[in-house]
């Protein structure tokens, strides 16, 4: 399950997507709208836009990367296009594994190279009216 | 030679719209089709540095030829996540 969704994003359904019989370890992650930037300017909401030609193809690349790297992992990526309100979820990461070690690490990979390879672009809406587009650090 | 340049986030909003039909000579490379539309849209050079080039979906350097019909796009430092 590898997704971009103008829709609220259901972990649920990640989890179904991934987990089996033979895996012991289900890790998810939840990126989440935040009631701050990273310079304390109060943030109201978020945008976000995608590049949906290559940004499918990448997270899938990813997905199959952290499967390979990580003792057949199975993972799930869902993110979110359009404006989110405080609170939302703007990306989920299911891995499912046969034991948690590689579930968590997986995990962790797939959503550091997401935000380091995957177009998609992220717009801070200030609670003054402001807005302004936010990079990701470069790792 | 008719190009569709598809501008992303900042670049998009600096340009106004997201995607621009253009004719252009035919030899044009990417570096080109930049460069044209960075006189429409002066604003753009400071962001040259920071802007990737993609061809109908692939990483293309300035000097990767475009053939009509191609999609560029114009891609800013990413923010997903």
């Amino acid at each position: 399950m590898i997704e971009l969704s103008e829709a609220p994003l259901e972990l649920d359904a990640l989890v179904a997507a991934v987990r089996t019989d033979a895996c012991g370890a289900v890790v998810t992650f939840l990126g989440v709208v935040r009631e701050s930037s990273e310079d304390a300017r109060p943030v109201a909401g978020l945008s976000y836009e995608a590049y949906a030609d290559m940004a499918l193809p990448e997270m899938r690349a990813i997905a199959d990367e952290a499967s390979r790297t990580f003792g057949g992992a199975r993972v799930a990526i869902v993110h979110r296009t359009g404006r989110l309100a405080l609170g939302e979820a703007s990306v989920a990461v299911a891995v499912a594994a046969p034991h948690r070690a590689v579930a968590f690490d997986a995990c962790e990979f797939a959503i550091d190279e997401l935000k380091r390879r995957v177009p998609i672009w992220k717009k801070e809406h200030y609670r003054d009216g402001a807005a302004g587009w936010r990079e990701n650090r470069a790792p | 030679m008719r190009v569709r340049v598809v501008p992303f986030a900042r670049l998009r909003e600096l340009v106004g719209e997201g995607a621009l039909l253009r004719d252009l000579p035919d030899g044009t490379t990417a570096g080109d089709a930049w460069d044209a539309l960075a006189i429409e849209f002066p604003a753009l050079v400071e962001l040259e540095r920071s802007t990737r080039l993609a061809r109908n979906g692939s990483f293309v350097t300035r000097l990767s030829p475009l053939a009509d019909g191609d999609e560029l796009a114009l891609l800013p430092p990413y923010g997903g996540g």
